[in-house]
């Protein structure tokens, strides 16, 4: 009994670690209406500034908390609210995901460009010393670090509930999450209620990120993964709290880790002990969202108000004018042609390397394209299943002495067996609870699945070689280059028929509204186990290509970041069509490789790059290439039009009604007084494309 | 007034008055931009050019949320409530602002005699309440709150004839109490048995103005010239 309590006794300030997160994630969620997986960067980089304050400036302690979180967190809140998540529509719960996204990428890797890579021991703690023992309780040491812990989190939890119970304030952010409109008609100020909601959790972000330093030992600011366990603990709480109880999470997050103290118990080692513990979170996490009722209505609460934001912008195509059609199609063609034999002759040695890698990213980012783009599902573990591809092709070599790009359609094959078992589970659940799904199995093949000899080759990693097929050898980079340019084509055109054919129709009109096309006879289950399949394959395909070129490879290439800033990079570029990817493999393999020229400390600065990207996709949903293209066309239109016009010629309706339909003058100006836009009265609202893209 | 949603125009020289204490109807088709004019004058959706003025005040610029702390209240089209609050909290916050901490109570109370249906759903999230117990739960917050102007924005949208009656009778009770009403309608036999003054809206455009008792024969006249029937 005492050996148990033993277990069950530390697990309780664990808990309260968990708690901190799991308590800081419902807080935000419903006060801001954001489910802010930067929570626990934001912590870190509050812990970071605290660490520094007292050891660098020799601050007492009081006061570098004070100053960083009371000071400095909520500053930072602020300017998140001010800069980004006040520009984002109640509704659109991707832009929120893809927002906090880009944060979690975007702080980390900012921290050692501002505060140097060097890591910190020791960490000070707050409040009570971690090696002095408090008291026994049952004969178990119960140290100061502990004590601190869990005292604080159970005041500021108990602040908390009843400040969102009973406090006007509380209420308001409530109010405003649902909709800041209708908040406003009720004299309610929503920006500023909302500022202050974000103040308050970015407070809540600092104190956990302060309470939990004594769990570290060690502080690197290059490595804020030390952090990912609590995610997964802070989100399985989370959704067994069903994003709304505090108290729940409170609970459930002790809960956690009483029990994985205990497990730790009965499974001290050995194969059963990685398989419990490390398993344990996930199961519950993936149990939950999987199968929570409450948590499958979230968000489904559509903002009354939301007639009144503008509509989106339409697709660059839309715009085009039909007479560059031919010409761009063709120039297309030749730059693949110029790009190939550029590729095989005169690029320098150096150089054509980060133009594999731009390929082969570009095959693995197709994948987003089609469940992103096609879909407008985000997943967050692509790369998790190129590491399956790059893993299987791989071992398969190894094992069975299979070709390379045998074994890399088999891996495809795995990694879609793998994305149609993880859409059959998420048959009922879409939206913020699928993401979070995705994410759930992206750690998990963190912390387990790869850490296997048979799968990732724990440590030494798996060699992928070269393919060879009879006398056609790919092992140098120049041949490579052909190689992973014939695949990524295959895979576009794959991509392409999609799109195009019938499941790419079913998948658009999922994108727009899940019960309309299921009123309209869509399986919708069949479509999006085909779609995530696929998807998964091309990333499994592209995987075992990205560890063919950059042999041998480890789980280190595939963690989930990995797989995060492959969604943000795309999404920057445009996620909706091909070219989106291509672009977004391509710039992101060379701006990568420009940045080896940098010092080591900048080398973060290509995933912040495209983070600050990301935290545009509010404004630009269709991504900043595709804004600048929309923009370049309307000019390019208006050129022609006027060439037409002096000329003598008439416009053709389409052209007139691409060169309007951008600016607000254009419709305006050509409207009769009584005429009403996108009505049947004037001509440029329903014939010019806005409404009907092509291709 | 003029308006537009990004590049679409939606009002075209719109311009009208609510003296104090009068109801003005307004009508018009689906798409004639009702709802427009209402967003434009309580701040939601920024004028591109023209004026609103409250009391002889330019609010054209003014924040939504100060127009109405000056009593201009909206009551918007569709639900509008907080369906993740219950009618207590919904009622809460619509009237602590407009009434005071210190009177909140009172008012509440009041509001629950007036509507004892809301009394007895105290405790129930807005979101679960009928699409007329949520009218009233709006109209509620109004009533007790003392408004200068009250915008109803197709009140009797969705709803069964029995029950418009009741929130008609609801918009009557704020009507006595010295509030003027712009009343936007579809239904516009029901909107102009309440009006003193009406105002045809066709395409973005005031088509017509003048005393309620003329405006049945100018839309049969609309309806001749082509345009969309009203319901």
């Amino acid at each position: 009994m005492s050996t148990l309590l033993g277990y069950v006794l530390p697990g309780i300030p664990y808990g309260c670690d968990f708690a901190l997160m799991a308590v800081g994630l419902v807080i935000t969620f419903r006060t801001t209406g954001v489910f802010n997986l930067a929570f626990g960067a934001q912590a870190f980089g509050a812990a970071f500034v605290f660490d520094l304050l007292v050891r660098s400036e020799g601050l007492p302690v009081w006061a570098a908390f004070v100053l960083s979180v009371l000071l400095l967190s909520p500053a930072v809140g602020l300017v998140l609210d001010r800069f980004l998540f006040s520009r984002i529509a109640t509704t659109n719960m991707t832009a929120k995901i893809v927002s906090s996204v880009g944060l979690l990428i975007a702080i980390p890797q900012l921290l050692p460009i501002l505060f140097g890579g060097s890591p910190r021991e020791n960490p000070p703690s707050l409040w009570l010393d971690q090696a002095h023992v408090e008291f026994r309780l049952f004969g178990t040491a119960v140290n100061g670090s502990e004590v601190s812990t869990t005292v604080i989190t159970l005041g500021a939890v108990a602040a908390l509930l009843l400040f969102l119970r009973l406090s006007p304030a509380g209420l308001e952010m409530r109010a405003v999450v649902e909709s800041r409109r209708l908040a406003q008609l009720q004299g309610i100020d929503s920006g500023k209620v909302a500022a202050s909601a974000w103040a308050l959790s970015s407070v809540m972000a600092g104190l956990a990120g302060v309470l939990l330093l004594p769990l570290s030992n060690v502080l690197n600011p290059t490595n804020p993964l030390q952090f990912t366990g609590l995610l997964v603990a802070g989100l399985t709480a989370a959704a067994l709290a069903r994003m709304r109880s505090i108290g729940v999470a409170f609970g459930a997050a002790i809960g956690l880790g009483v029990a994985q103290e205990v497990l730790e118990l009965y499974f001290p080692n050995g194969a059963l002990h990685t398989a419990s513990v490390n398993a344990f979170p996930f199961i519950v996490l993936v149990g939950t969202l999987v199968g929570s009722k409450s948590l499958r209505s979230l968000g489904f609460r559509a903002d009354p108000m939301a007639g009144v934001d503008p509509p989106p912008p339409p697709p660059s195509v839309s715009i085009r004018d039909p007479r560059l059609d031919v010409p761009m199609k063709w120039g297309f063609r030749a730059l693949i042609v110029a790009f190939v034999v550029s590729g095989l002759t005169w690029v320098p040695g150096y150089w054509v390397t980060p133009l594999d890698a731009g390929l082969v990213y570009s095959t693995i980012f197709l994948s987003v394209t089609l469940i992103t783009g096609a879909s407008g599902q985000l997943s967050l573990c692509q790369a998790s299943f190129a590491g399956v591809g790059a893993f299987a092709a791989g071992q398969l070599a190894a094992h069975f002495g299979l070709p390379v790009l045998l074994g890399a359609v088999v891996g495809g094959l795995m990694a879609a067996v793998l994305g149609a078992v993880l859409a059959l589970l998420a048959a009922r659940i879409s939206g913020l609870i699928l993401t979070l799904l995705t994410l759930a199995f992206a750690l998990m093949a963190d912390t387990f699945l790869f850490q296997y000899s048979w799968s990732g080759g724990s440590g030494t990693g798996v060699s992928v070689p070269r393919p060879v097929m009879g006398s056609i050898d790919f092992t140098s980079n120049r041949a490579f280059l052909v190689l992973a340019l014939v695949v990524l084509l295959l895979c576009i055109l794959l991509v392409a028929l999609v799109q195009r054919g019938t499941t790419g129709r079913f998948l658009a009109a999922m994108r727009g509204s899940e019960p309309g096309a299921a009123s309209l006879g869509i399986n919708l289950l069949r479509a999006r186990v085909t779609v995530f399949a696929m998807s998964a394959g091309i990333a499994g395909v592209g995987g075992a290509m990205f560890g063919s070129l950059y042999s041998p490879v480890s789980a280190d290439s595939f963690v989930y970041e990995i797989s995060l800033a492959f969604v943000v990079v795309v999404i920057t570029t445009g996620s909706r069509r091909i070219e989106g990817a291509v672009q977004a493999g391509m710039s992101f393999a060379i701006i990568q490789f420009l940045f080896t020229y940098a010092p080591s400390r900048f080398q973060g600065l290509t995933p912040i790059l495209f983070a600050f990207g990301a935290l545009n996709y509010a404004q630009h949903p269709e991504g900043m290439v595709e804004y600048q293209k929309s923009r370049w066309m309307m000019r390019v239109s208006r050129l022609l039009a006027r060439v037409d016009g002096r000329r003598g010629t008439a416009p053709t309706a389409l052209a007139a009604g691409a060169a309007g339909n951008g600016m607000a003058g254009g419709v305006v100006g050509g409207s009769a007084p009584n005429g009403a836009p996108g009505l049947a009265g004037s001509p440029v609202g329903l014939s010019s494309g806005v409404v009907s893209p092509r291709g | 007034m003029n308006a537009s949603y990004s590049t679409y125009r939606a009002l075209f020289d719109v311009s009208f008055s609510v003296p104090a204490g009068t109801i003005v109807a307004l009508l018009g088709a689906n798409g004639a931009g009702k709802s427009t004019v209402a967003r434009v004058a309580t701040g939601l959706v920024a004028a591109t050019s023209g004026k609103v003025l409250v009391g002889g005040r330019d609010v054209t610029r003014t924040a939504a949320h100060r127009i109405a702390r000056m009593g201009v209240f909206h009551v918007p089209e569709g639900r509008g409530v907080f369906a993740d609050l219950d009618v207590e909290e919904n009622l809460r916050l619509a009237l602590r602002r407009r009434v005071g901490a210190r009177h909140l109570a009172e008012a509440m109370e009041r509001a629950y005699t007036t509507f004892p249906v809301l009394a007895a759903r105290r405790h129930q999230q807005a979101g679960t309440l009928s699409g007329g117990e949520q009218r009233i739960l709006s109209l509620a917050g109004v009533l007790e709150a003392a408004p200068k102007l009250v915008i109803a924005d197709e009140l009797s949208l969705g709803l069964a004839p029995v029950i418009v009656d009741g929130v008609y009778e609801g918009l009557k009770a704020i009507h006595a109490r010295g509030a003027a009403l712009l009343v936007v309608e579809q239904q516009v036999d029901r909107a102009l048995s309440l009006a003193t003054h009406a105002v045809l809206l066709a395409r973005g455009a005031v088509h017509w103005q003048g005393p309620p008792q003329q405006a049945r024969a100018e839309m049969e006249e609309l309806l001749a010239a082509g345009y969309a029937p009203p319901v």
